[in-house]
């Protein structure tokens, strides 16, 4: 969703796609601490709306349009030449502003989505093993919003407690501090359990093993990553991104043979990967199919240009496709162990 | 020929990177396979250390130098860091939380498992195994950040069992246990040494709790350690526990370590004592109540009910306490007295019912007048404190209650122990960050000091120290309220004793009838000397003076 989001700045599309997102994060979440993280992720995303909006409102280029209302326009010295500040608001460029502001906003919401659809730690379960250090990595990462948020409310209680005040610009101040030093705090304890408790073991593997198993992986991310730009990115040449992403792919899977027979590791009750997973993952994957396709036929329709002001044209096509993406909300409602 | 210890210390002295003084000076000290060894110390004596140094976490993970030669079951910590030592060492830490990795209880108990790389089939068997052994097999689907604290030392506890370690070193493991749930926990590690022969280092500052299942103790005192049979060890150790003092105090030779021996050889004292009265129940006086203007109650809770989700947490509480008044809130892990706590204070509103602090409603409060009224000294006390050190901390909380210079550091030193003004609040132990916590939430003298498990990581002269200031500052019209799991402290400060049970009160009344009636809640002397309704060892020292008979000799 999130990469369907990116490739569009059309205000129909993203409005769907954050309804989709909405939709399915209400049936399926689970009562976890981290579940209340999407409503933070989308204050955070109304929050990026708004400032694009005052940012383009006060500094953005001026064009030619529907004038709404003239701000008194200030003169800035010579080295901020190319910087405008107030002048004529038009309707056309807050517009834009608001589109590009919700394209954020939606890839904001559908990072809190997944954070409170399922743990990230059950995403990393499905991590395959040579990627499993890479993948605590960014599984802590991830894990890091949400228990921020919770510190944070702790910190708010016991300044409370003290008699401090908790509203306002400087308590704000006087929360990041602690904030800041609990999750470091936290990150180094955590990092001494996960040492005692076998995380990163090495048995007795042949170094040159590791060391092809280690290149083939990190070629193998990079060239998926190269593969993946071109595939988004609709400017790049053709011949990127789908030879690349199979390179990436190809290199990968060598990693992961060889990695497979170096490291030791195991699961327990591992997910299994049944037709409700393959009907989220299909789900997931027809907006984005469309999305780029479409932006390939009709540019116009991916981003479509601020002037004239005109209602957004759409496809149905590409509205099918975000229905398709609401299949996980019915899927997940009639599944006993979402 | 001996066989090779389990675990040896080979003249190892440790010092903390930048520290001046070893943590650790010389130690040499063998512990053999299926031993359980319970290291004693005062509160920051360097008993933390000396456990870290058995999972290779010191030095691997502190920093540090460490000299000499710390081997586990043949391996030499030098070589092989904690994570090649995860199948022979579990180790548990004082803070469960920190040492959580997955999030659910069941994904966290096959975590060592994973990365020891056992089949599925194993470890589906450990898990069910060790959820049976604890107790948790409810709790297998819950979210480990949403468990009570009991709970969570019990999953962190079975987090490192599922592995079948060799040696297991235990933090604390029943600092935040209740006293039921403590004797679950350790009977079942007391099973493990006896069945498969695991050997043990557990520190624990409740000795009480441990000290008959020792088979050998190492005392730690300012980083040097002796390892001794229990039996001598106490006679000479700093830190004793109240079965110990009273032996002590009536000359018992050898010094009885269970409730059991103790009883054996009680008799003389039994009888010496029947002819004496118990103390007359402690009353609370309230110097600031007077006749003319009836004031309101200190605690005044009516018919509150919390509920979380679907969860009650309390059900209809009916709570008055005067001031002057120390009431100990008892009960079993995850029973409500944290949230009771709480709502006392004002952070969480009651769905139902009214609260009410010297007559205002808690969550009404803000600034000074809050910290006049009611301070809570939470169960992780280092979240109150967030200066850079301990001087700095002090400083705050006297220009929070314009309070003159000084006035917190001076409660500090008054609760007995003297807290390094540079070190940040973090580097201090457990104990001591409680302490400090304490003197700043005190400094300010609220008419309502609200304690949550205020002994956890203290030694008895400490805790001796704190029932002192406690009795003290109740004397001068303070009404306090602890919840605790520690029997032997509401058995000395508490004029009444409540007892939670889902959310309700289930006992209210005054501290001698409730613990000398319950088996749970009873401290060592009251068992020890039952019938009679004895609760201290300084009880029945000032009994026996005051008849002038003195103790027995034997």
């Amino acid at each position: 969703m999130a990469a369907t989001a990116l490739q569009t700045t059309n205000l129909v599309t993203l409005v769907l796609a954050a309804f989709v997102v909405t939709a399915v994060v209400l049936s399926c979440r689970v009562p976890s601490p981290t579940s209340r993280s999407f409503a933070i992720f989308v204050k955070v995303g109304v929050a990026v709306v708004v400032i694009r909006v005052v940012l383009q409102v006060l500094f953005g280029p001026r064009g030619s349009g529907h004038v709404i209302v003239t701000l008194p326009r200030l003169d800035l010295p010579a080295w901020a030449a190319g910087v405008s500040l107030g002048g004529p608001v038009t309707v056309e460029s807050t517009v834009a502003a608001v589109s590009q502001g919700l394209r954020l906003a939606v890839v904001l919401a559908t990072f809190g989505a997944v954070n409170s659809v399922t743990s990230p730690y059950r995403l990393l379960r499905l991590v395959p093993t040579v990627l499993y250090e890479a993948g605590v990595a960014v599984t802590i990462a991830v894990s890091t919003a949400p228990q921020a948020v919770m510190a944070a409310g702790r910190i708010q209680q016991a300044r409370r407690l003290r008699g401090r005040p908790t509203r306002g610009l400087r308590s704000l101040r006087h929360l990041a501090v602690p904030l800041l030093e609990q999750s470091l705090d936290r990150s180094v304890e955590l990092a001494a359990s996960m040492d005692a408790r076998g995380f990163g073991r090495r048995d007795a593997t042949p170094p040159s093993r590791r060391r092809t198993a280690g290149i083939a992986l990190g070629s193998g991310l990079i060239a998926s990553c190269i593969g993946a730009y071109g595939l988004l990115a609709p400017d790049s040449p053709d011949g990127l991104g789908i030879p690349m992403l199979a390179v990436g792919a190809a290199a990968l899977i060598v990693s992961l043979q060889v990695g497979h027979a170096t490291r030791h590791r195991t699961r327990h009750r591992p997910d299994r990967w049944d037709a409700r997973a393959w009907i989220v993952t299909a789900s997931g994957v027809a907006p984005l199919v469309a999305m780029t396709w479409l932006g390939r036929v009709h540019p116009l329709l991916a981003e479509p240009p601020a002037q004239p002001l005109a209602f957004p044209p759409t496809s149905t096509v590409l509205v099918a496709a975000l229905g398709l993406a609401l299949a996980p909300a019915f899927v997940c409602a009639s599944a006993e162990r979402p | 020929m001996t066989a090779e210890p389990m675990i040896r210390f080979d003249r190892v002295t440790f010092h903390y990177p930048g520290a001046d003084t070893p943590a650790l000076r010389g130690v040499d000290v063998a512990i053999d396979e299926g031993e359980l060894v319970v290291a004693v110390g005062p509160t920051g004596s360097g008993k933390s250390t000396l456990l870290r140094a058995v999972c290779g976490l010191v030095p691997h993970f502190s920093g540090g130098l460490l000299e000499g030669r710390v081997s586990v079951a043949g391996r030499d910590t030098e070589h092989f860091p904690p994570r090649e030592l995860a199948d022979t060492v579990g180790f548990v830490g004082q803070n469960p939380v920190a040492s959580f990795v997955a999030d659910l209880v069941e994904d966290e108990l096959a975590y060592t498992m994973e990365n020891l790389g056992l089949r599925p089939d194993v470890m589906r068997r450990r898990v069910e195994e060790v959820l049976d052994l604890l107790g948790i097999v409810d709790l297998r689907d819950r979210p480990v950040l949403s468990l009570s604290s009991g709970q969570q030392q019990r999953v962190a506890i079975g987090a490192v069992l599922t592995a079948s370690p060799r040696v297991l070193v235990l933090d604390e493991p029943t600092s935040s246990l209740d006293p039921a749930g403590a004797e679950e926990v350790l009977a079942a590690l007391h099973r493990l040494v006896h069945d498969v022969g695991l050997t043990i280092v557990m520190a624990e500052h409740r000795l009480e709790r441990v000290i008959h299942l020792a088979d050998r103790v190492l005392t730690v005192l300012d980083g040097q350690v002796t390892i001794d049979d229990p039996a001598s060890a106490m006679r000479t150790s700093p830190v004793v526990p109240p079965i110990v003092r009273l032996g002590r105090l009536a000359g018992w030779s050898p010094l009885p370590l269970s409730i059991r021996d103790a009883r054996r050889v009680a008799g003389p004292l039994r009888e010496q004592l029947a002819g004496i009265e118990t103390p007359a129940p402690r009353v609370a006086v309230n110097p600031v109540a007077s006749d003319d203007t009836p004031s309101p109650w200190a605690i005044e809770a009516r018919a509150a009910t919390v509920r979380y989700g679907q969860v009650t947490a309390l059900d209809g509480i009916e709570l008055h306490a005067d001031a002057g008044e120390i009431v100990a809130t008892m009960g079993r892990n995850g029973v409500g007295k944290s949230t009771l706590l709480a709502t006392l204070v004002g952070l969480r509103r009651p769905d139902h019912g009214t609260v009410r602090v010297c007559g205002v409603d808690p969550s009404d409060l803000d600034g000074l007048e809050r910290i006049r009224r009611v301070g809570l000294v939470p169960h992780d006390p280092g979240s109150l404190l967030y200066a850079d050190s301990v001087a700095l901390e002090f400083e705050l909380a006297d220009a929070e209650g314009k309070l003159a210079a000084g006035t917190t550091s001076d409660v500090a030193s008054s609760l007995g122990i003297t807290l390094p003004a540079d070190a940040h609040p973090r580097s201090l132990s457990e104990g001591q960050r409680l302490l400090l916590a304490l003197a700043v939430v005190m400094a300010h003298e609220p008419s309502v000091l609200l304690l949550d498990e205020p002994t956890r990581g203290l030694d008895y002269a400490v805790k001796e120290h704190l029932a002192a200031v406690l009795v003290d500052a109740a004397a001068h019209g303070q009404t306090i309220v602890i919840a605790t799991h520690d029997v032997e402290l509401a058995a000395t400060v508490a004029h009444r004793v409540i007892v939670l049970a889902d959310g309700a009160i289930i006992t209210d009344g005054p501290a001698r009838e409730v613990v000398c009636h319950s088996p749970t809640y009873s401290p060592q002397v009251a068992r020890i000397l039952a019938p009679a309704e004895w609760l201290t060892v300084d009880e029945v020292a000032a009994a026996l003076e005051l008849s002038g008979e003195g103790p027995v000799a034997r």
